[in-house]
């Protein structure tokens, strides 16, 4: 076994390798950005080490040679890659293995192999692995394709060979349409990957995605069963399960084998995933599932299969990437009960799952869960990276009870100072057709408007909020009294951008009048609890002005200080004034531009020093009254904007 | 030490006496509602109109939320004015900011514009007075028009007259207690000196303005045409003169940057009191309405009301067997130590001589002294006079005259001639005075004075060789003792602001709590004392 690793990642994953590394008594390496200086997975580390000079990935944790510099440096002798980053990059495998270190995963080759979907699928047919009907072939002649689809029948699927993430893929429904799709996919291939050529494959009409987790040790290979992953927005998975919900024994067999037949025909090594889509329109069927692609990395939803398996994934990658052999035999592995794991992001779900920033004033999981997060309260979500918070894992003896769980779980997720999407998990988790175990790819899609709904906002809710942003939580024995008549204060809150006003009289430490656009809450106060209306307050955090109120999955309220609204030094906005004598230098300004408050606009030199001039609001340039050389006098209007009005 | 109390709450007197309270109490806060209406609705509505909030509406948002409002005077001016000046325009009170306690001064526009009547300035003038001894920091929330011009002769030449306020405002900067002015409209003429005294002063746009003569008077002196905000408006004097220090956008703004100036005052309250933790009564201060019968000529023991004032109803009596009608002793309110001088009868030598002592022993333990006045005076009499009841009396007086440290008074019952003297009243400048609703304030009581013009009126008559009915005698002194009794009563006395204010009973404890609280802002000075008359 290896003494010491270093794991080329970020986030949970790199905090999951380092868990288990260190149960087994390897020493963990981290690396980070600059981003990253404080985050959980450099405080977990035995030792870590900044990558790179910027936070953008190009910049740090992509810069393989770096990377494997500093693992040469500190003593490891291997690197896990996590998922994402470097974990898919032959040409890093390589790197890695010719500076004599060992990568956690599989050889360049089988991920060469995988890599191109289309060279992939030709592999797998040859392995007698099923695969969707379709035209996997070079010759990209626009007319040659459109023939393809018309062999294979609509409706057909357009994608990128280098494609992923859903960028390139067009769905095509009639053969009139197809050059149209075929150039759409075609240029936003080229963006996105570089690649125009395409593949046309058999579009299912209810399709499921169900992947087979297998473990490979170079030569044989063994599969941990199913997982089923087809609650998707947009390709992007968002609750994942084991064992897959209608699954038979016999087909449960067939796909294992065809998972382990593709395995072992490229001789993988390591952990890997193998893509079916699942023909969902008849119930499963042993024939009624083709090959998609393999993951040759650890899955974002491993920790399912661990769950139902009572396998340590990581566990095994490192004791297989260090020689060992498979540590199970196929016949050693059965599956308990059932899993499910939820994605928890920093998104803005209302608007259109906007990814969200901010720092996390609180977090915290129930106890019954699993949770694998990459943050810690205090922590914050940037713009650099993906925005998952956690993925929340739960397991039970049976299905109904594992989805039982989670939603308990998401009900008990309490995360402040960002929005979630929460209320979106919790309002899938109990998403009827879901419970019964009808789950296909555009579940999603279909019921959207319900799952992604805004949260209802009660102005029980509000008064909470209202009470955090005041500080009346924690009375005083003297609060709020007055000889005769009680004060009415009031604050400003908002809630996903719509700011609103509510208002208070304190009557005494143990009663509060709360005024809520119209309407009054009496919030009593009941040993040490408060009552709001006639229900008990909800757990609230604030935190730098940033409040969540914990009921329904946790609403994001936000403090509007009075003081944000700094007056301005000067009168008028509109017009940019030499602040003393001296000699025009530089005007930027154009008439008709537009610019932003703080724009440079003149730069004017008085006094040996040059003065930058800038814009004090928003507008556009109406007028540019100097140029460049003109000496001109203290007040000199030098730029005037247009009236706002205007 | 604890005491016992031997009223039952199940009583009928209990109940009687309670109804009794609350009939008089409703009538002192149908005038304090009076007052918070201020101008009335058709004024208020103008005046939110133009995008201002409510002058309570400006304190709240001032205080931290939750924060204690003692306000002073909250009627004053009743009755006065025919009406013209409810709460006498102007709000102060004592809050709290960012933790501090602080002096609010706050103009009520919606009554005549803010101008000061006679009853505004004396309000202010003791606000001020009382942010001085307390070393309170002062905001003023500045909305006014200056002076009450019909009411001039009574506003502006005297020394506690208009002026007084600006030579305390930099008397007070003087000693390190904070001035700070938000000018939220007019400020006008004399009014200009708030903010321009002001250590730090905070002005909304397109609403504040400070000038000494307003646009009409500037056309009419110089023929000038300006408009209110070119003259002297939030824009001008935060960039052109200097006058004030921030410019606020509005209302809150211009709340938020007084609440943010507090921040950086840089005060500690002083060490002054030896804080114990605070304890409820033993018995419910809401029984108080109860235990105090409703009319003042019924005696009571003042032990019942103490039970329901202090921690635990812990009272460690002074000298408990001499000069009985004279109650001593030591407790503690809400943690605050404090001496308690409370009167249970007419007040004889030997009881004069134990309040001298007590009222010295409290000064040379720097305890704050609490004074439950309900005193008909000193004893009369040959036997009274001739063993010098005045010079016993005048031992308490120069006590209570001389001493340092904190004085709250509060009118528990009667308040008659020189009781009031030796019992901390308004002469003795407690720092703080409250009267509850049953208490009545005179020279004498309405009989007594009546009785003392009947006599000497009936001796000019039978000296004139003529006569006098007891009927014409009756007639003759029901004038005095109605003058009396209206002249006597709390709201009449909270109008002309004799005293800090009316209180709801029940709340005594409260209130003398943070009456004790902001009067330990300021240190505790040595107490020299006069010459004792042995």
């Amino acid at each position: 076994m290896f003494d010491k690793i270093l794991i080329a990642n970020r986030g949970e994953i790199a905090c999951r390798v380092m868990e288990t590394a260190r149960a087994m008594g390897v020493r963990t390496v981290a690396v980070y950005s600059d981003a990253d200086r404080g985050s959980k997975h450099v405080a977990m580390a035995d030792e870590a080490y900044q990558i790179g000079h910027g936070p953008a990935p190009a910049d740090s944790y992509l810069l393989g040679d770096e990377i494997i510099a500093t693992a040469q440096k500190c003593g490891a002798q291997a690197i896990h890659p996590g998922y994402g980053f470097l974990s898919e990059n032959p040409e890093f495998v390589d790197a890695v293995e010719a500076a004599g270190l060992t990568f956690i995963g599989p050889s360049a080759d089988a991920i060469r192999a995988m890599g191109l979907k289309d060279a992939a699928k030709v592999l797998m047919e040859k392995a007698g692995v099923p695969v969707v009907p379709g035209y996997h072939g070079t010759n990209q002649d626009s007319e040659h394709l459109s023939g393809a689809a018309d062999g294979i029948g609509y409706p057909v699927l357009i994608k990128a060979v280098a494609g992923g993430g859903g960028k390139g893929m067009r769905l095509v429904e009639r053969a009139a349409d197809f050059m149209e799709a075929l150039e759409s996919a075609r240029s936003e291939a080229i963006t996105a990957f570089g690649n125009p050529d395409v593949l046309v494959e058999k579009y299912i009409q209810q399709p499921r995605h169900i992947e087979i987790q297998v473990f490979g040790d170079g030569t044989h290979a063994v599969h941990l069963f199913e997982r089923d992953c087809s609650l998707q927005r947009r390709h992007q998975k968002v609750i994942e399960e084991a064992p897959a919900p209608g699954m038979t024994q016999e087909m449960r067999a067939a796909m294992g084998q065809a998972g382990v037949r593709a395995a072992e025909a490229i001789g993988y090594k390591g952990a890997g995933t193998v893509e079916f889509i699942v023909d969902g329109s008849h119930g499963l069927r042993a024939d009624g599932f083709w090959f998609m692609e393999m993951n040759t990395r650890l899955q974002v939803e491993h920790p399912v299969t661990e769950a139902i398996t009572g396998v340590d994934l990581v566990e095994w990658q490192l004791r297989v990437a260090a020689g060992e052999r498979l540590p199970k035999r196929q016949d050693d592995l059965t599956i308990n009960g059932h899993a499910f794991e939820a994605r928890l992001y920093a998104e803005d779900v209302p608007k259109g799952f906007l990814p969200a920033t901010g720092t996390l004033t609180h977090l915290q999981f129930p106890a019954e869960c699993r949770a694998d997060s990459g943050v810690r309260a205090g922590d914050t979500i940037s713009p650099w990276y993906d925005p998952m918070i956690s993925k929340v894992i739960v397991h039970g003896p049976t299905r109904a009870v594992a989805l039982a769980r989670l939603s308990r779980a998401l009900e008990g997720t309490q995360v402040g100072g960002t929005v979630t999407n929460l209320a979106f998990l919790g309002a899938l988790a109990g998403h009827q057709g879901f419970a019964r175990g009808e789950v296909d790819t555009g579940l999603i899609a279909r019921d959207l408007d319900v799952l992604a709904a805004a949260p209802v906002v009660e102005p029980f809710h509000r008064v909470a909020a209202g009470m955090a942003a005041l500080n009346l939580i924690e009375p005083m024995s003297d609060s709020g009294f007055t000889l005769w008549s009680s004060l009415r204060r009031v604050v400003t809150l908002s809630l996903q951008g719509e700011e609103f006003e509510v208002e208070v009289e304190v009557d005494g430490k143990d009663l509060q009048l709360w005024h809520i656009a119209g309407e009054k809450v009496i919030v009593s106060r009941r040993g040490e609890s408060w009552i709001i209306g006639s229900r008990l307050m909800p757990d609230v955090t604030h935190s730098g002005g940033a409040i969540t109120v914990f009921d329904g999955y946790g609403l994001a309220f936000d403090v509007v200080d009075p003081l944000d609204r700094d007056a301005r030094a000067g009168g008028d906005t509109n017009v940019i004034e030499a602040p003393m004598p001296g000699l025009v230098k530089a005007v930027f300004a154009k008439a008709g531009q537009v610019v932003a408050e703080g724009d440079r606009l003149a730069v004017l030199e008085a006094m040996k020093m040059e003065h930058a001039l800038l814009a004090a609001r928003d507008g556009v340039v109406a007028e540019v009254l100097a140029t460049s050389g003109d000496q001109v006098e203290a007040g000199a209007a030098l730029v005037r904007l247009q009236d706002e009005g205007e | 030490m604890k005491l016992t109390s031997k009223v039952m709450p199940s009583s009928e007197s209990f109940k009687q006496n309670q109804s009794a309270h609350l009939d008089a109490l409703a009538q002192i806060s149908e005038a304090a509602e009076a007052a918070r209406m201020g101008g009335g609705e058709r004024s208020r509505a103008r005046h939110e109109s133009r995008g201002k909030m409510l002058p309570r509406r400006r304190v709240a948002n001032l205080l931290d939320p939750g924060s204690p409002f003692l306000e002073i005077g909250a009627t004053a001016a009743h009755n006065m004015y025919d009406g013209a000046a409810p709460g006498s325009g102007v709000i102060a009170g004592i809050g709290r900011v960012q933790g501090q306690d602080v002096m609010v001064v706050c103009n009520d526009a919606t009554v005549k514009g803010g101008t000061y009547f006679p009853m505004t300035v004396k309000k202010h003038l003791r606000a001020q007075e009382i942010a001085e001894e307390n070393h309170l920091p002062c905001i003023y929330l500045v909305d006014s028009g200056g002076a009450n011009l019909p009411q001039q002769d009574e506003v502006f030449p005297d020394r506690d007259h208009f002026g007084r306020i600006f030579y305390n405002q930099a008397r007070m900067s003087a000693k390190g207690i904070p001035q700070i002015a938000v000018v939220m409209g007019s400020c006008t003429a004399g009014g200009a000196y708030v903010p321009a005294m002001s250590d730090v002063t905070i002005i909304v746009r397109d609403q504040g303005t400070i000038f000494l003569a307003g646009p009409p008077l500037v056309k009419a002196a110089t023929g000038e045409v300006v408009s209110a905000e070119d003259l002297g408006g939030g824009d001008v004097h935060t960039r052109l003169s200097g006058v004030a220090d921030y410019l606020a956008e509005d209302d809150a703004h211009a709340l938020a940057l007084a609440r943010r100036a507090v921040l950086s005052l840089n005060l500690r309250k002083p060490q002054t009191v030896d804080w114990a933790s605070s304890e409820e009564p033993a018995y419910d201060p809401e029984e108080i309405l109860g235990v105090v019968p409703g009319d003042l000529r019924t005696p009571y023991d003042i032990r019942e009301v103490i039970a329901r004032l202090v921690d635990g109803s812990r009272f460690d009596e002074f000298k408990p067997r001499y000069g009985e009608t004279l109650v001593t002793g030591f407790a503690h309110v809400k943690g605050c130590p404090v001496g308690i001088v409370a009167n249970n009868g007419v007040l004889f030598s030997e009881a004069a001589q134990k309040g001298a002592h007590f009222v010295e022993l409290c000064s040379q333990r720097k305890i704050p002294l609490v004074f439950l006045q309900n005193i008909t005076g000193f004893m009369v009499g040959r036997k009274y006079e001739n063993e010098g009841i005045a010079r016993h009396g005048a031992k308490m007086v120069t006590a209570v005259a001389s001493t340092n440290v904190p004085k709250i008074t509060m009118l528990v019952g009667g308040s008659f001639g020189a009781g009031n003297y030796g019992m901390a009243g308004r002469a003795y400048q407690p720092r703080f005075l409250w009267t509850w609703p049953n208490s009545r304030i005179s020279v004498m009581g309405g009989e007594q004075a009546a009785g003392v013009l009947a006599t000497v009126k009936r001796d000019g008559i039978e000296r004139r060789g003529g006569s006098w009915s007891a009927e014409e005698e009756t007639a003759f002194k029901q004038p005095t003792i109605d003058m009396f009794e209206e002249q006597s009563h709390p709201l009449y006395a909270s109008a002309r602001l004799w005293d800090d204010g009316i209180i709801d009973p029940r709340k005594s404890r409260d209130v003398l709590s943070l009456s004790l609280s902001a009067a330990l802002n300021a240190p505790i000075e040595e107490t020299r004392f006069g010459v004792f008359r042995m």
